[in-house]
């Protein structure tokens, strides 16, 4: 057996889930997809007493939903589910645009939204996607619920504002305002691998094709994924001319600082970002032209 | 070392046996149920040879573990086969040399065999999509595209 040793609980109710992260915590991890974890309980990375698996707590906490302007998705709903969600992807296409990128069908059939949101690996694609849009992180423990925003949520490499003892029990989205275009870009060297390099934005043009209102985050680049709050005011109150658009382009090298490895070598990250973050905004500025 | 007791559909046939928290599904298959057929490469979920369809969704059976199994439907690459008969898509494998040592194969197959559930698959773009989530070490991506897109005609 390649885990180390644990103790599998099985909750069949949230309350259920709650009582046992109050009572084992440190010592406790939470299954929802696996598709993180198992890798690292496989490869001994991570070793946990206690393993908490969310997956029978009940139906209505795999059931997203759109009310209104807000899409709310629950702890279980698989990342699958939600790319085929017709009314969530029209909605909010940004996630949509992402998903596809995320790894594999195979993966994204288990794999959970808030499971990938709770792994905070600053490279993914789902994190980088939260950090472009209104969000509100529904925080549950035996304690009580607490709600925070993605700048609280995301602190440092795979590390939250979860307690040992909380569970991320959903995420609501608000719907980005009528007539903003959203846009994914990644680069990865082969399909689903890890990305070298991504972005996300929304920009919201008035009728004139000036940007009023835009938001961009790196994947990769830092310990939490990186809003790029210098290109943002950069390129707002423009139209994203080529001039612009190579200014940005120099604004996002100067302030990303990502780390090399053996895939590729951190100037290589920065020229890619910088590379992405151009295609991106005039990818926005054609989408908004239609 | 907790067991628990576990009821599972493996290709029809049903099996209640008691697995420790720790087997993952892949291990269960292959040492409880003696189902060789599926293969562990990687074991964390990058190599796709142990993938199998659990309720109807191609999954890593390395990812999952027994436990979770329980009260699912699981179809692995032996359930595949018409008694002697190879099926379609395991034919169109033969035809276009889809496979060289065979190590990779099952985890194919059954990713492809969720995928044409969904629908047809007509361009090679579209193949080689339905391909990307497993590897071949040994004889490359041209046959299996080639036989993925005989087996959806």
């Amino acid at each position: 057996m390649k885990p180390a040793p644990f103790t599998y609980h099985v909750p069949r109710s949230l309350p259920e889930a709650l009582d046992l992260l109050a009572e084992h915590g440190d010592d406790a991890k939470v299954l929802a997809g696996g598709q993180s974890l198992m890798p690292m309980l496989n490869f001994r990375l991570a070793q946990i007493e206690h393993l908490v698996d969310i997956n029978r707590i009940g139906a209505e906490h795999a059931t997203p939903r759109v009310d209104g302007a807000t899409i709310t998705i629950p702890a279980l709903a698989r990342q699958r589910q939600i790319e085929r969600n017709a009314e969530i992807v029209a909605a909010l296409p940004l996630l949509g645009a992402a998903l596809h990128q995320v790894a594999h069908p195979q993966i994204r059939n288990r794999g959970t939204i808030c499971g990938s949101l709770a792994h905070a690996d600053p490279a993914a694609e789902l994190p980088t996607v939260l950090s472009v849009v209104d969000a509100t992180f529904t925080l549950a423990s035996a304690r009580g619920v607490r709600t925070v925003d993605v700048a609280e949520f995301f602190q440092f490499y795979f590390t939250t504002a979860l307690e040992p003892d909380e569970l991320l029990l959903q995420v609501d989205i608000r719907k980005p305002a009528p007539g903003t275009v959203t846009v994914f870009r990644e680069f990865a060297t082969r399909r689903g691998d890890f990305a070298l390099g991504a972005i996300a934005a929304t920009c919201r043009f008035d009728a004139s094709g000036t940007v009023v209102d835009t938001r961009i985050a790196a994947a990769g680049v830092s310990a939490t994924p990186l809003r790029l709050t210098a290109v943002e005011q950069l390129v707002t109150g423009t139209d994203l001319n080529p001039e612009v658009l190579a200014a940005a382009a120099d604004a996002t090298s100067a302030s990303v600082e990502p780390t090399g490895d053996i895939h590729a070598s951190a100037d290589y990250r920065r020229r890619l970002t910088a590379t992405l973050l151009r295609r991106t905004l005039a990818a926005a500025k054609e989408e908004h032209h239609g | 070392m907790a067991e628990h007791p576990i009821t599972v559909t493996v290709n029809d046939i049903e099996y209640q046996r008691s697995v420790p928290d720790r087997l993952t599904l892949a291990d269960f298959l292959r040492e409880k149920l003696r189902l060789t057929g599926t293969h562990l490469g990687c074991e964390h979920g990058v190599c796709g040879a142990c993938t199998v369809i659990v309720d109807g969704a191609a999954v890593r059976s390395c990812l999952m573990l027994a436990v979770q199994a329980d009260g699912c439907q699981v179809e692995t690459v032996e359930g595949l086969a018409e008694g002697p008969e190879l099926n379609p898509l395991q034919q169109a494998f033969q035809r276009n040399y889809a496979l060289q040592c065979g190590f990779c194969t099952a985890g194919f197959l059954m990713s492809v065999t969720a995928a044409l559930r969904d629908g047809p698959v007509t361009t090679d773009t579209e193949a080689r999509d339905v391909l990307s989530g497993n590897i071949c070490r040994c004889t490359g991506y041209t046959g299996l595209v080639k036989a993925v897109l005989e087996a959806s005609e």
